[in-house]
Parts: structure tokens; C-alpha cells; sequence
């Protein structure tokens, strides 16, 4: 075998393009004739459209058009992709989302109307000119607020602000209170999972291009999932059918999940270009990025867990408000139901769990998932309602959470999830060795000679993850299926092309993909390219989040690849003269068992395409393999995480001085690749627990609104990480064996800060038993006051 | 950004002749009245560069004084004044990043008077003089609240003088998100006593905290202050830090300078 198979940290190929300015973002896209779109997005929350008036706007110089609501009648609105069921077996509310708002405005961000002109500025210019009376109404801003009778209506034909009233499982409430009400000690957290703008370094564009003469629509997207996009909007919004209909997504630059989800801003670019008979680009700003990008996180939870005398977890019991924004955006009510609530369970045997999430709208910008989405919810508020509990009870947070670890797989949880396999102690173990917790106490005395407050938090944390099963996930609510495509594509010498309906915005398929191919037929990875991300030249695809490239698109490469070797051993064995079931591969070489014969990987691929000594009769020229993979169930990467922080008693600041992973993703095909998937992960959750908050007042105005207030973590935040993947329990069901590797740091990591700063103040003698992230100095600072 | 004109002149003369104009507006480094016309918010007719004015750079000693010239970058200060000022030079060094630094002048931030500014606070505690195209300004006259200076109209800042202190310190405690100061404490000790500044805290921009001078010119050390607390009446309370909050970190901050001096 060549080198830079699986198990080799290949360098990332793409980078060579990505550090050398090389990369072809859709913003570096630019078509012949292309106009340009300017929305006017509402600044208020909440009101009613009383006047707008275009017709100055529309006099100004270099204006083409400009569409308002009563240009898209008789068009769909943005379809949401999952429908949830409540406890009371009635479907959750789900309001019209228009393209442009239809009378009412209901966040600000919200888009009232579209100047396409010549250039940006003209279109910015003509935008200004429109005139817009807007009667502000109340908003409704607080979750709590939201659902009390008589608080003013985002959505004045829905019953009430509540989208979903959702119990899981609802079978099991009465026993899961009947267990908490004689249990002998239950620990009660309630706690803030606080919202978050994505912000990946590209903010999205959109250029719709319509030809005249075939009648074909491209859309060129920054999305995750190109396919996807195309379904929704195609047959959704805009009644485009499917082979009419393009959608290119070229380099991405980051997504974290706020790419996953149709935009009105690309139904908009696509209709446009029809409409004024131009291709028409839309670069969205920063500023805009903030009120139109759909955001993460934003529970409210009171978590019980209830104990015995010995420390075993009986019962847990959730309840969760969710914000859903003003509007359902593509997966927002999948995210606190069936990506928070059958995780619950986590690394634990705990016999009864009952989680309630109700879903809220809000004047606020959409919320949808962000990395981890729903994961990092769950382990958060388990994770710290178990150090809490550890702590209540004198029992070592360590020692609780063995005494409770799951230890028998496949285990079926009471949260509908079965695990296939897992090693919580394996984990466990490297990481109290990884981060010398033996030797806490004489760094926690140095601190202390140095004024510092020292502190440890431990966690673990699980998720669900290659997802998903698609007749599993269709009963959940999802409106489409979640398998994933490859087509393999041999050329006559020998090299090949992998085209993925998987999308890569920074994972490094292009690296670790071919590496599996490669391996799978013994050559050298660079004979393998990979096309992906444009729905021309890739067979149909669900796209790229929760941690599900390799796990489902790997798994797709590699029957795709089987069926290639399959058919390339018929024609070896043709070549050869001898019987198919004796011919081996191994690297790059067919040979015939028991014999000296053998042909090159590129005489047979030469045979396929140039047929003169080939079995025509049996078998067809040529060697191009498409597969779909549908997962047989959810991969299950798990973990331990220890972060160590010193508090400066004086101004609350906490500096992380070393963070820990030891992670359990199965098997691995490139560890560099997964050492930098863990450390983005780990920046995300640390940022999530020290810095970032979208805050909104009581009137919908973000305040935190740029980066002058939205605290971004840099690279002077974190420490450098120590990062361990050796702990390996492949995954039983797919034939990597892998677990995907992209969301485990920030699902992981958020509650170890909390817990290592809860556990320095307490130390010192504070009697804090929690504070809500972002744990800013002066929040930490307010806390130590307190108590 | 909307349309304008833009002036570069080469000397101060020509610089006052052009900022003469209707909906003139001076342009320093930038770093704040650019982003502001990127986001609309501002829409001078005219804007004079004064980065070309050769009288208006450099950094120079000058009868134990540092002079700088209003129109040198944070990152020629924090170089230039290494040796002659060092508090000055690391407080320049701490501004921003380096694209910041390497645009964004000492007239420009003066000029601007943002309540979370660094430079303010060193120049109100090295008792500074601010020298325009028509006068001299003692810094304790300078200042006039958030955004407010005693410039006029079309006043250009050409230079800053800074004596030079016995021993001084800047405290920077920057607020998460934007690193401009949360809080800020600059301490000066010369020989006729010390002067504490501290910007970032007050809704009225810099000031100087009395209390602390007075303690600290008979005692020069962390322990004289101990005794006494600054007031949250009047302090800033936003989302990174509540008035109670910014009136300990002035105290925090300021026994740390004094260490540090």
C-alpha cells in the first residue's frame, strides 16, 4: 500500500488553494451582465406595513426593479423541513414565512423589499429612497413572556405564540414523577443556554441566473447542501422542477449549520433573474449577517436529577423553552426535540427521563441549528446538573458519573436512541491521565501564591451523530430523507473522480476522502479527486452537518468503491483467464491466488474503456459506480472532556490554562485532520462559554449587533489544547467504523468551563453553584459578590 | 458609504483652507469615522487627509517632554517612545490590533474623545498639551465629555506634549468584545504629585480621580488607595460590566498602575 491511506495525516490539499487566495468563493463569482440586490429589512421588531411606496425608489439611477410581497403571489413561502408532533398528538404551529413580508414585519433583519439595480451602491441608494411607515407593534421578546395569555401575537393567525408543546416520553411522565417525588435526593438546575450568531468568515451570497433560451435556473449558493436547496426551493417556493434547475455551491467558508437552511434571499436572487431577465447577485454584509443568519442555541431549562442514596441516577426531567425566532427556519423544530431530547440519557444508565421543550415564537431572528445543534443543550445542562449533584452529595464528580456510566452495548436508552458501542471508562481514564488530575492540588497552591483562584471541571458528553436513518427520521417529522450519494468514476488510466453529495466548507473532504479510496484499491491518494458541492455533476445528496461526511458520505464512497472492485476483478479475472472468485487486490495490483499472474489497477481500468479483450457479452464497457447509503442507525461519538481555569478574584476574569479531550469517534482516516476538527469544535465551545451572547432588548433591537459587542474568541482566549482520539470503539454499523469527529468539541466543551469556574469559586469559598454563560468577568465577578 | 470629496493637503496651512469648506470633515487614521461612513452613518461632503502633512508626524523629545505629532500612527509611538516614555509607548502598543495601529493616529483618537479610548487617559494624567493650528490646550481643559472636546470647528490637533513622569503605568481592562477599554487607569507620578486618569468607566468620558492622586502623591503605593471606593453613580452599565462593576475595576486598576509604575 502507497502511502496516505486511512490512518495517515495527509497534509489538506485544499489549503494549498485556501492560504494562497486561490479559493473560488461564490462572492468571487462574477456572471456577464449580472445586476445587483439591495433588501430593505425592517429595523423594527414588530408592526404593521402601513405604507410602501417605491415609486420615487424606482426613478433613481440605475434601478432595474423593485419587488415588494404583491410581486411573489401565487409563490410559496419558505418551507420548513420538519414537522414536529406535540404530546398531544396535534402537529406543532407552523405560520407562512414569506419571501418579502406580507403587511407585517415581525424582527428586525426582516426583508420588506428588493432593489435590483446596475450596481450595489445604486441598489443601496434606490433602498433608502423607498418610503416605509411602519406602526410599531409590541414585541415579544422573553420566552416565558411569549406564552402567557394576552401577550401580543408574532403570527396573528396562529392560536398563540407556542409553536410546540412536545413530552418525550410522554408514556413516561407520570413515572419519571412518581420517581422524583420519592427519590432520596433530587438536584434541581435551572440554567440559560445562551443564543449565538454562527459567523463563519464568508457571510453568504446568492446570484440567481435565469437562461432565456433553455429555460434553466442556476443558483449559486454559499449552502451546505446544495441538493437540498435545490428540492426546497425548486419544488417549494418557486415551482422550478429539478432538471431545470441548478444549485452550485463552490468553496464555502464555514457554515457551523447556519448554511444548512434555505434563505429567502436565494429564492429571491432566483426569481429575480427570471423576472428581470439578468443575473442578479446579492453579497450579504457583516451588519447583515447579524440579522438575517440564522442563529443557535437560546433554551431556557430547569433540569431535575433525581438519586439514591448510592449516587445512581433514577430520574431525570426536563423542562425547556426554545426559541424559534419569528419564523420556522428549514430544521428549527428538529433541533430541541429529536437532537436534544434523546440525548438526554447520555453517558448514563438512567431508567426514566422525561424531557418537555416548548418551542416559543419570538420578534427575534430565526433560530436554527448551530454546531452541535440541540447536542450541546442536552450534555450542557446534564453535565452540569450532575456536577452539581456530585457536589450536593459529597460524592466526586468523577466517581458519580463512573458509577453511572453505561458499560453494556448496544444499549437502549429511554430516550429512543439504542447506543451501538462505547467505552465511557476507556475515555474517562486517558483523560484524568491526559490532564494529570493527580497533580491539581499543587498547581491550585501555585495559583494561589499568585492570587488565583484555581479550578477543574470534568465532563463527558455523547451525540448522536451520522445523521440520519431515513425511515427512522420520517417517523420523528422530517419531510426528507437523510441518506447520502456517491458516484465513483474511473478513468481509463487508472485515476479517479469521487462525486460526493456530501459538501465541504472547511472538513477536508478533498484530503480524507480520497484517502479512503485510495486504501480501499491500494494506490496513491493523489490519482483520487473529489467534485462536490454542484448539483450538475453530483447524484443527489443530503449535504454536510451533524458530524455526518464520513459516516454517511465516506460509507457511500466505500460501497461505491466496492462495486467498482467488483466489477474491475470481472475484468481482471477476464484479462488473467482465470476465475473472478480467485482474483485479490492489493496494492494497486490484481492478482490470481496461488499464482505469479497479476495485471496493474491501470491496465484494467485501460480495458474498461478501451474494450478489445473484454467479456462484452457479460459485462458492460466502462467502470463508474453510483451508490446511496442510508445509515442503519445514528453513530454515537462520545467523550471526556477536563478544563483547568484560574479566576483572577479581583475583576472575575477567567483564563482557561489547559483543556483536555480524550474523544471516542471510532475509527480514524486522518488524525491532523481530526486533531483541527476537534480544536474549531473545542474555539466554538469555549467562545459559547466565555464570550459569545446575542442580546436582544425588550424592544427586538440586537445589541449585540457587530464585533464591537458580540464577543468573537481569538486565538489569545484558548489555550493550546491537548487533543487524544486512541480511546476507539468503532462504530458497529457502517463499514468505516468511524463516528464523525466535527461537532463533539463544542457539544463537549461548554460545560467543563462552567464547571471548572464553579469549582474554583467554591474552592475559595463562594457559595456559587452556577452562573449563566458567557461567563464574562463581570458576570463571574457579580457572582463572587453574591455569595 | 456615500459619495465625497477627499483633500489630501500637505501642510497644515492648506489643511485649515480646505476643512473651511461646507461639510468638511478632517480625516485622521480613520479607524473610526470610516467604519462609520461604511455603515451610512455620517455623510460629510468633503474629507481632508491630514496623513499627508509632514509637520504633523514624528515623535520627538523636547525639554523632558515627549512631543508627538498629531498625526503619528499608534504604532510609531508605541516604537518611537519605547525608551523615552515607556507607559505612553505600551499603551500605543495596546490599542487595537496592528491594522489599527498601524492607521489610527493620536489626533485622530484625541479628537474623537471616545469614552473607552486609551489615549485620553494618558494624556489627562501626564497633565499633556495639546497643540492645534491656533492654540495650546491643557489636557484638564480638553476633555468635555463622551465624543466633546474644546476643539472648534476646523481646529486641527498638530501635536501633543507630554512631560514625563517620575514613574507612571497604564491598566487596560478590556471589555471582550471590541477590546476598547472596559476600564482604564493611567497613573503619572512626578515630583509636585500624582495624576490618575481613568477612562472607559464614566458617562462623562476621562476624568481624573482625585481621591487617588491625593493619597497616592503622600503615599505612592497599591496600599494608600485601600481605604477608599469610587462611587458607581455616574459610571457607565452596559452588557459587559454593570456601574458597580466599572467603579471596583477603577480601584482594581489603579492600585495594579501604581505596582506596576
Amino acid at each position: 500500500m502507497p502511502d496516505g491511506g486511512i490512518g495517515a495525516s495527509n497534509k489538506r490539499r485544499e489549503d494549498v488553494r485556501f492560504l494562497t487566495g486561490k479559493g473560488n468563493y461564490t462572492d468571487d463569482i462574477n456572471i456577464h451582465g449580472q445586476a445587483h440586490v439591495h433588501f430593505l429589512r425592517s429595523d423594527i421588531a414588530h408592526g404593521k406595513i402601513k405604507r410602501l411606496d417605491t415609486s420615487d425608489a424606482e426613478k433613481m439611477p440605475g434601478v432595474l426593479r423593485i419587488f415588494t410581497a404583491a410581486d411573489f403571489e401565487g409563490v410559496g413561502g419558505i418551507p420548513c423541513g420538519w414537522q414536529v408532533t406535540d404530546r398531544h398528538g396535534n402537529p406543532m404551529q407552523e405560520p407562512k414565512h414569506p419571501v418579502l413580508a406580507e403587511g407585517k414585519v415581525r424582527y428586525v433583519g426582516e426583508m420588506i423589499a428588493a432593489v435590483v439595480a446596475e450596481t450595489p451602491a445604486q441598489a443601496r441608494d434606490a433602498a433608502e429612497a423607498i418610503v416605509l411607515d411602519i406602526e410599531e407593534l409590541p414585541a415579544v421578546i422573553d420566552m416565558k413572556e411569549a406564552v402567557k395569555d394576552g401577550a401580543p401575537k408574532v403570527h396573528d393567525e396562529l392560536e398563540s405564540n407556542l409553536c410546540y408543546d412536545w413530552g418525550f416520553v410522554e408514556e413516561n411522565r407520570e413515572a419519571v414523577d412518581e420517581a422524583i417525588r420519592g427519590a432520596h435526593h433530587v438536584t434541581t438546575l435551572e440554567l440559560v443556554n445562551n443564543r449565538l450568531v454562527a459567523n463563519p468568515m464568508e457571510p453568504r451570497v446568492a446570484i440567481g441566473i435565469y437562461d432565456q433560451a433553455s429555460g434553466d435556473h442556476t443558483l449559486y449558493t454559499t449552502s451546505q447542501n446544495p441538493h437540498v436547496i435545490r428540492l426546497l426551493m425548486g419544488a417549494f417556493v418557486l415551482g422550478i422542477p429539478e432538471h431545470k434547475l441548478r444549485v452550485v455551491s463552490p468553496d464555502v467558508g464555514g457554515g457551523f449549520g447556519s448554511k444548512i437552511f434555505h434563505y429567502a434571499e436565494e429564492a429571491f436572487c432566483t426569481f429575480a433573474a427570471k423576472a428581470v431577465g439578468r443575473p442578479v447577485k446579492w453579497t450579504c454584509s457583516r451588519s447583515e449577517a447579524f440579522i438575517s443568519d440564522a442563529q443557535g442555541r437560546d433554551h431556557v431549562t430547569k433540569i431535575e436529577l433525581a438519586l439514591d442514596e448510592e449516587g445512581h441516577f433514577l430520574a431525570i426531567r426536563t423542562e425547556t423553552y426554545a426559541n424559534m425566532g419569528a419564523y420556522l427556519s428549514t430544521f428549527a423544530p428538529s433541533v430541541p426535540t429529536w437532537l436534544h431530547g434523546t440525548l438526554m440519557a447520555g453517558n448514563y444508565r438512567t431508567p426514566l427521563i422525561y424531557v418537555n421543550v416548548k418551542a416559543v415564537f419570538t420578534n427575534t431572528v430565526p433560530v436554527d441549528a448551530y454546531r452541535g445543534a440541540g447536542r450541546p443543550e442536552a450534555s450542557f445542562q446534564l453535565e452540569r446538573v450532575i456536577d452539581k449533584a456530585a457536589r450536593e452529595m459529597g460524592i466526586d464528580p468523577v466517581e458519580l458519573r463512573r458509577r453511572n456510566f453505561i458499560t453494556e452495548f448496544p444499549y437502549a436508552t429511554p430516550v429512543a436512541v439504542e447506543y451501538d458501542t462505547g467505552d465511557y471508562n476507556a475515555t474517562m481514564d486517558k483523560l484524568l491521565e491526559m490532564a494529570d488530575v493527580a497533580g491539581f492540588e499543587k498547581r491550585l497552591e501555585e495559583s494561589r501564591k499568585r492570587g488565583k483562584l484555581r479550578g477543574l471541571g470534568i465532563n463527558c458528553y455523547i451525540e448522536a451523530c451520522g445523521i440520519a436513518p431515513s425511515n427512522l427520521v420520517g417517523q420523528l417529522g422530517a419531510r426528507a430523507g437523510l441518506y447520502e450519494s456517491a458516484t465513483v468514476r474511473v478513468n481509463a488510466t487508472g485515476g479517479l473522480v469521487v462525486m460526493t453529495g456530501s459538501h465541504s466548507h472547511g472538513q477536508g473532504h478533498e484530503t480524507a476522502f480520497p484517502q479512503v479510496v485510495a486504501d480501499m484499491i491500494g494506490i496513491d491518494p493523489s490519482m483520487v479527486e473529489v467534485v462536490h458541492g454542484d448539483t450538475a455533476n453530483t447524484p443527489m445528496g443530503m449535504g454536510t452537518y451533524g458530524s455526518r461526511s464520513l459516516a454517511v458520505g465516506g460509507s457511500a464512497i466505500v460501497r461505491a468503491t466496492e462495486k467498482i472492485i467488483a466489477k474491475a476483478k470481472k475484468i481482471a479475472a477476464h484479462l488473467m483467464e482465470a476465475s473472478e472468485a480467485d482474483i485479490e487486490l492489493k496494492d494497486g495490483q490484481f492478482t490470481v491466488a496461488g499464482t505469479d499472474k497479476s495485471v496493474a489497477w491501470g491496465d484494467v481500468t485501460l480495458a474498461a474503456y478501451v474494450p478489445h479483450n473484454y467479456p462484452l457479452e457479460d459485462l458492460e464497457p466502462g467502470l463508474e459506480e453510483t451508490a446511496f447509503y442510508d445509515p442503519a442507525n445514528f453513530t454515537y461519538p462520545a467523550g471526556a472532556y477536563a478544563c483547568e481555569v484560574e479566576v483572577d478574584p479581583d475583576t472575575g476574569k477567567v483564563e482557561i490554562v489547559s483543556f483536555c479531550a480524550a474523544d471516542d469517534f471510532g475509527n480514524i482516516v486522518n488524525p491532523m485532520i481530526v486533531d483541527g476538527q476537534v480544536h474549531g469544535g473545542l474555539g466554538q465551545g469555549i467562545g459559547q462559554a466565555l464570550l459569545e451572547h446575542a442580546v436582544y432588548d425588550e424592544n427586538g433591537q440586537l445589541l449585540t449587533g457587530s464585533f464591537m459587542d458580540y464577543a468573537m474568541p481569538r486565538a489569545s482566549d484558548v489555550p493550546f489544547y491537548k487533543v487524544d482520539h486512541s480511546c476507539q470503539t468503532p462504530c458497529t454499523h457502517n463499514p468505516l467504523g468511524v463516528k464523525g469527529c466535527g461537532e463533539a468539541g463544542a457539544i463537549g466543551s461548554p460545560p467543563a468551563v462552567v464547571n471548572a469556574v464553579v469549582d474554583a469559586l467554591q474552592r475559595a469559598g463562594h457559595d456559587v453553584t452556577h452562573i449563566d454563560m458567557p461567563l464574562s468577568p463581570s458576570r463571574v465577578w457579580a457572582a463572587m459578590q453574591q455569595g | 458609504m456615500y459619495n465625497f470629496e477627499i483633500e489630501r493637503p500637505g501642510t497644515i496651512e492648506e489643511a485649515v483652507a480646505a476643512l473651511a469648506a461646507e461639510e468638511a470633515q478632517a480625516l485622521g487614521g480613520g479607524q473610526t469615522l470610516i467604519p462609520t461612513l461604511k455603515a451610512r452613518l455620517a455623510a460629510p461632503a468633503k474629507l481632508v487627509s491630514l496623513a499627508g502633512i509632514a509637520e504633523m508626524k514624528g515623535v520627538r523629545s523636547e525639554d523632558g517632554a515627549v512631543v508627538i505629532g498629531g498625526g503619528a500612527t499608534h504604532a510609531e509611538v508605541a516604537r518611537e517612545a519605547a525608551e523615552t516614555y515607556p507607559a505612553l509607548a505600551a499603551l500605543a502598543g495596546g490599542i487595537g490590533d496592528p491594522a489599527v495601529r498601524n492607521r489610527g493616529t493620536i489626533g485622530g483618537s484625541l479628537a474623537n474623545n471616545d469614552p473607552s479610548a486609551c489615549y485620553p487617559a494618558a494624556v489627562l494624567a501626564s497633565g499633556a498639551t495639546i497643540t492645534t493650528n491656533t492654540r495650546q490646550i491643557a489636557a484638564d481643559d480638553f476633555f468635555q465629555g463622551m465624543f466633546t472636546t474644546a476643539l472648534n470647528d476646523g481646529e486641527i490637533i498638530t501635536s501633543v506634549s507630554f512631560p514625563v513622569p517620575q514613574a507612571a503605568n497604564y491598566q487596560k481592562f478590556e471589555q471582550p468584545a471590541s477590546r476598547f477599554a472596559l476600564v482604564g487607569v493611567f497613573v503619572a507620578k512626578f515630583a509636585d504629585g500624582v495624576r490618575v486618569a481613568v477612562t472607559g468607566a464614566s458617562e462623562d468620558g476621562v476624568f481624573r480621580w482625585s481621591e487617588a492622586e491625593a493619597a497616592l502623591s503622600a503615599d505612592f503605593s497599591a496600599d494608600a488607595i485601600s481605604g477608599l471606593s469610587v462611587s458607581p453613580e455616574g459610571m457607565i452599565g452596559d452588557l459587559h460590566g454593570t456601574p458597580e462593576y466599572r467603579a471596583h475595576l477603577v480601584k482594581v486598576l489603579t492600585g495594579r498602575a501604581v505596582s506596576a509604575a
